[in-house]
């Protein structure tokens, strides 16, 4: 991708289109990727408050678990996960794994 | 109206004003939208004066009271990011508070306009004059002005407004702390109505409205930055030429212009002073007087504008000359050139292919009295002297 030049930019680095940032993917800048285990997951919606980014999906549907049914579960946004790893960090049972970025 | 009552109305408004009071009746002109201000000496009567002139209703602006500095140029970036016409002023300690965000308002292209009567800086505590707190804000991409009198402070901070808001720069209007700031000098006032022509309000592209949002003040990666910062570089570069328009068009409006260097006897000059500020060129036009009673061909250079340098006349006097002299009232600690100024003009002349010796002078360092003497020595010393070194004047050694 060619960046615009110097005379092609706003001057004072003003960004005059809002909304913008979304196309900004900062999920470029992981080098560790969280890894749900589904299996491990008690739905307790501790990942989805701590992640700092809003990158946690909820999503709603049927999902039977080791016999259990759950009416949501829980994925990953990333193209903005920046893999800072608190969800990792924090998640009680340990169903979350950082792993290098391939 | 009788012809006689025209006549009178149409007289020319003279009063006497310090520097600072000057700077008041021309904020008072530009009819600003925004001050904001935390007093330290001696620019506190700036504001005073401006205090005075929104109570009476004679300016209607609003004037905010900060807790610092620091909060005085982040009031007026804001300010000027929503469109408004703004102003502040400080001093020594406070305009090195306010340095981060000096380079905030260069970096965001904002028009604010700010003076500086300049003072030392502590340790130890100084409350007097020099160049020191005015030097250190050289790289923040700031416009900047040095006066040499209230005239040229009324006047210079009227085109000031001109020049920020063409450019997109922010500009700062220099002079002498205290032995300007506070005296007394006559000063001709502009008709306000006349300067409010002379200063139109323009719609700036890209200011604070709800209506379009945008963003300012982002962060910018590594792919990103250098870029915008070299926009600010090539503005201010730029804005010499947009300064002597201005300055022109100033001048066939209100009568008076100055130049972006002024000169006194240097048509014939072998010898240079280049000096900054109402003190030092005073003396040293007083000087080159004396010492051309002496046999000696004396001449001087006053830089107006420090920022963008005015290299084109810097390179245009000294290569005729036999040898120069800087007079600096600031010291480029650990420098290789001692003074500021001179380390520019040095430089100025080298990147031209020029090689003329000179002399860097400091003196008047925390109000240090600078003599007429001082300044004819200077004149001998560059005919009979030691060139390229520098020189201590004044100092105790």
């Amino acid at each position: 991708m060619s960046l615009p030049k110097v005379h092609e930019i706003p001057i004072g680095g003003i960004i005059t289109e809002p909304g913008s940032s979304r196309r900004n993917l900062t999920g470029g800048w992981r080098s560790l990727k969280p890894i749900i285990h589904d299996d491990r997951c008690i739905r307790c919606r501790i990942c989805w408050m701590y992640c700092p980014e809003g990158t946690i999906k909820e999503v709603k549907g049927e999902f039977v678990v080791k016999g259990k049914k759950y009416q949501y579960k829980y994925e990953i946004d990333y193209n903005y996960c920046k893999g800072c790893g608190i969800c990792a960090h924090e998640c009680p049972t340990k169903a979350i794994e950082m792993v290098p970025e391939a | 109206m009788t012809a006689v009552a025209t006549q009178i109305q149409k007289a020319k408004t003279v009063l006497a004003l310090t520097s600072n009071y000057a700077v008041a009746y021309a904020v008072k002109a530009a009819d600003v939208d925004v001050v904001a201000v935390y007093p330290i000496t001696p620019q506190t009567t700036i504001v005073e004066k401006i205090a005075e002139f929104v109570d009476d209703g004679e300016l209607n602006a609003d004037l905010i009271h900060v807790e610092s500095e620091h909060s005085a140029m982040s009031a007026v970036v804001g300010a000027a990011a929503a469109g408004a016409r703004v102003f502040t002023a400080t001093s020594s300690q406070g305009l090195e508070l306010m340095h981060e965000v000096l380079h905030i308002a260069s970096g965001l292209r904002l028009p604010v306009v700010m003076a500086v009567p300049a003072r030392a800086l502590s340790a130890p505590i100084s409350i007097h004059g020099d160049y020191s707190d005015l030097m250190n804000t050289r790289d923040t991409g700031w416009i900047t002005y040095i006066a040499s009198s209230a005239q040229e402070v009324y006047d210079t901070v009227i085109q000031a407004y001109r020049v920020a808001e063409s450019v997109l720069l922010p500009v700062m209007v220099s002079y002498d702390g205290f032995l300007m700031s506070h005296t007394t000098e006559p000063v001709e006032l502009n008709d306000e109505e006349e300067v409010k022509r002379f200063l139109p309000r323009r719609e700036r592209p890209n200011v604070l409205r709800p209506e379009k949002p945008i963003t300012m003040g982002a962060f910018a990666m590594p792919d990103w930055y250098y870029e915008i910062k070299y926009q600010v570089q090539e503005a201010l570069q730029g804005s010499l030429k947009t300064i002597e328009e201005v300055d022109e068009e100033y001048g066939r409006t209100f009568g008076r212009r100055y130049g972006v260097v002024q000169t006194y006897k240097m048509e014939d000059a072998d010898y240079a002073i280049v000096a900054y500020g109402g003190a030092s060129f005073g003396n040293a036009r007083e000087a080159a007087e004396i010492a051309r009673e002496k046999g000696i061909k004396a001449g001087v250079i006053r830089l107006r504008v420090f920022r963008p340098f005015p290299t084109s006349y810097i390179v245009k006097y000294l290569s005729g000359v036999k040898a120069f002299a800087v007079v600096d009232r600031a010291i480029a600690f650990g420098g290789p050139g001692g003074g500021p100024v001179f380390t520019d003009v040095a430089t100025a002349l080298w990147m031209n292919g020029i090689d003329v010796p000179g002399i860097s002078v400091i003196h008047g360092i925390g109000q240090r009295s600078m003599y007429v003497e001082d300044f004819v020595k200077i004149y001998e010393m560059l005919r009979d002297g030691e060139k390229n070194k520098v020189v201590y004047m004044g100092l105790r050694l």
